[in-house]
């Protein structure tokens, strides 16, 4: 994973709540078995509408999304993540986000960055009436802003964010703990199931 | 002080703690083939082994057709996704049940099934609705794919420390609501982002006297109000669920286990974060208007007026929701007509959910403008429902009966709804496009699937005529209730 210190870009703002996974990317593109390429399926069936805001030529090249609150809720699909990186996304921001979508982001490296919902709503009147605004995510200063001067600080959880300024690789991490991972099988408790072998059932 | 529920299993599966983050063992990673490819890609990349095969099932579900299942997948993106699991299992040295074995299922559906799904285990899979273990007391959460690489590496995942929610479901459910009710009913109340950063613990006398499948149901749905995972503590139900199912411990090993099964309860003295209350005895049959699990109301009510919520997010969620789904504010929800109706699902496709649509429908007939899908949640679920007759019922009242998978809960596979059609599903999501794009879904329970298939209206089977009225209805010989485990 590449190392995330700060970004800076133009911004789309997405005015819709409850923004699940299914429309980040519907499942029929859930069907490849590759880790790219997945930017045609970013809100597929909402970029059939010309007016949708991503068909907008003052957002093509923006680089910061900023949805309502719930982002992100519903299927576990990392595919979502994908397809929004895919597309060019570096940072999202917004008021709340589901939780499986916010781990599979950190793993991904794309940074999620919590605000309040007032937050959010200034944010969008400055891109709607502004778009070509740059906006700063500083993730060292946990800080937005705007290049019009607006600023507010955002929340991230130390672990994603430790991660992410280092560039981490998770399993990497993990491994370095194999000899505790080790210990602890070693003293599961011994009527724990396994998959194999198969008892035949009945 | 004392622990919850989902602290004693949590705590009993930390490996190693730092300030951050502690990382957990699991017990169990089921493995399908939609979230894993990209995983097992990672893995060979760096030249690293599934380090536990013995604690990993794969199995086919989401992509797969129910019907012609005998033959190649129609479709090649599909086939290519399914072969690539197979070639993962072969490679990796994995279990796996094929479309066509008789183990095969969705995912959430035969780990209980094969008795793999045991109170106090962490269970994971590259799916949002593996909260459904969480009823046998599991602590089970949904994980994206680089997590899932990270469990096939290294059997472990690095977690912040959830906050702990109880949900008490008080009073005793009337004749006819149903646990779908209860959890719709539940996130309509704290919305779909209600649980987040939370473990739920659902608990009181009306979630006690639920059966297995029914604690299922509750707990499949804690993803659809935000929850981590959600937990019922095991009990004599839970127990005489497991007992004597393939994978259960067996002897001694039953009695250890059991033992500390009991021990699985949130202490007297223990303290919750935060706690719900919800009175089952007020509950009646709930089903959603709009495109979110949250945007439900009983169905004897009607479509809300989007200008009565208060604020601006809920209210302009709502009029998107009504636009969508092609319905004006004011209409009885019994109103509304439906194409399709869909019973199966992780949510509802288990053998009771079956048997409680059959009795419905038995005697009966699908309405001429409706097209009825039953879908078994696995191969065994079918078998099942075959011994007791269920897919006569089914056949002989109008309804397609299928092969069992994911089917039109997510429309992967060919079994999907039309522009505009509209749909009474039995499954966990109405998202937009969710069942087809283009497609309207109404959440239901399955009897009032059932029931709706027969009027062709949202309705409830206390809606419908008695049978015995009707002159000239023949009953098809009773079916046979006996319990089995292979289901």
């Amino acid at each position: 994973m590449e190392k995330f210190s700060s970004h800076t870009g133009t911004a789309l703002p997405l005015r819709r709540s409850n923004v699940d996974t299914d429309q980040i990317i519907p499942a029929v593109y859930l069907k490849r078995v590759t880790r790219t390429g997945f930017e045609d399926g970013l809100f597929a069936a909402w970029r059939a509408d010309p007016e949708f805001v991503l068909n907008l030529p003052q957002y093509k090249l923006a680089t910061v999304l900023i949805p309502g609150p719930d982002f992100g809720t519903g299927s576990s699909r990392e595919h979502a993540v994908w397809a929004l990186q895919d597309y060019g996304f570096k940072v999202v921001i917004g008021s709340r986000f589901g939780d499986i979508f916010s781990n599979n982001s950190g793993n991904a490296g794309l940074l999620l960055a919590t605000v309040g919902q007032d937050d959010v709503e200034q944010l969008w009147k400055i891109v709607e009436n502004h778009p070509e605004t740059a906006i700063t995510i500083d993730l060292e200063a946990k800080t937005v802003s705007a290049s019009d001067g607006f600023s507010c600080a955002f929340s991230i959880d130390d672990y994603t964010r430790w991660r992410l300024l280092e560039g981490l690789d998770n399993i990497g991490l993990t491994l370095r703990k194999e000899a505790e991972i080790a210990t602890y099988e070693d003293n599961r408790k011994s009527f724990l199931p396994t998959t194999i072998p198969a008892r035949t059932s009945a | 002080m004392g622990k919850t529920l989902s602290e004693k299993v949590w705590d009993a599966h930390v490996v190693t703690a730092d300030d951050n983050s502690e990382l957990l063992y699991i017990d169990l990673h089921l493995v399908h083939e939609v979230t894993s490819p990209q995983a097992f890609d990672g893995l060979r990349q760096a030249g690293r082994p599934v380090r536990r095969p013995d604690l990993t099932l794969l199995t086919e579900d989401h992509n797969i057709p129910t019907i012609d299942v005998d033959k190649p997948i129609a479709d090649p993106v599909s086939r290519t996704q399914v072969e690539t699991l197979r070639k993962n299992a072969e490679e990796f040295g994995l279990r796996i049940h094929k479309l066509g074995d008789l183990d095969q299922g969705i995912v959430h559906i035969i780990g209980p099934q094969l008795g793999l799904t045991q109170p106090g285990t962490t269970v994971v899979c590259g799916d949002s609705h593996t909260s459904t273990h969480g009823a046998f007391g599991a602590l089970a959460f949904g994980i994206g794919t680089s997590e899932v690489e990270h469990v096939l590496a290294t059997q472990s995942l690095a977690q912040r420390r959830p906050k702990t929610m109880a949900v008490n479901v008080n009073g005793d459910l009337p004749a006819g609501v149903t646990a779908k009710d209860i959890v719709l009913a539940l996130i309509a109340k704290v919305g779909t982002g209600g649980g987040q950063g939370y473990v739920a613990e659902y608990r009181g006398p009306a979630i006690e006297q639920l059966s297995m499948e029914g604690r299922m149901t509750i707990c499949n749905m804690s993803i659809e109000w935000g929850a981590k995972a959600g937990m019922i503590a095991p009990d004599e139900t839970t127990f005489e669920y497991l007992k004597g199912r393939p994978h259960a411990p067996q002897g001694e090993d039953w009695d250890k286990a059991v033992e500390y099964w009991k021990s699985l309860r949130t202490d007297d003295d223990a303290t919750f974060d935060l706690e719900v209350d919800l009175d089952a005895s007020e509950l009646s049959p709930f089903v959603t208007w709009g495109t979110n699990p949250g945007q439900g109301v009983p169905l004897s009510a009607a479509v809300p007026d989007p200008q009565l919520f208060h604020d601006e997010v809920s209210r302009t969620a709502a009029e998107k929701a009504l636009e969508y789904m092609d319905l004006k504010a004011g209409t009885p929800m019994r109103e509304i007509a439906v194409d399709t109706v869909f019973l199966g699902s992780c949510t509802n496709g288990r053998i009771e959910d079956l048997r409680a649509a059959a009795d419905v429908i038995n005697g009966r007939t699908v309405a001429d403008s409706v097209r009825m899908l039953v879908v078994p949640g696995s191969a065994r679920v079918r078998l099942q429902a075959e011994s007791e007759g269920l897919d006569v019922i089914f056949k002989e009242a109008g309804a397609e009966w299928r092969g069992a998978g994911c089917s039109m809960c997510l429309a992967m596979n060919p079994d999907k709804l039309a522009p505009g059609e509209r749909s009474a599903s039995t499954s966990n999501r109405n998202f937009e496009g969710r069942q087809g794009k283009g497609g309207r879904t109404h959440l239901v329970s399955p009897v009032v699937a059932a029931a709706t298939a027969v009027t062709g209206k949202l309705t409830a089977p206390a809606d419908l005529p008695v049978l015995s009225d009707i002159a000239g209805v023949e009953y098809k010989t009773p079916r046979s209730t006996a319990e089995s485990k292979e289901n």
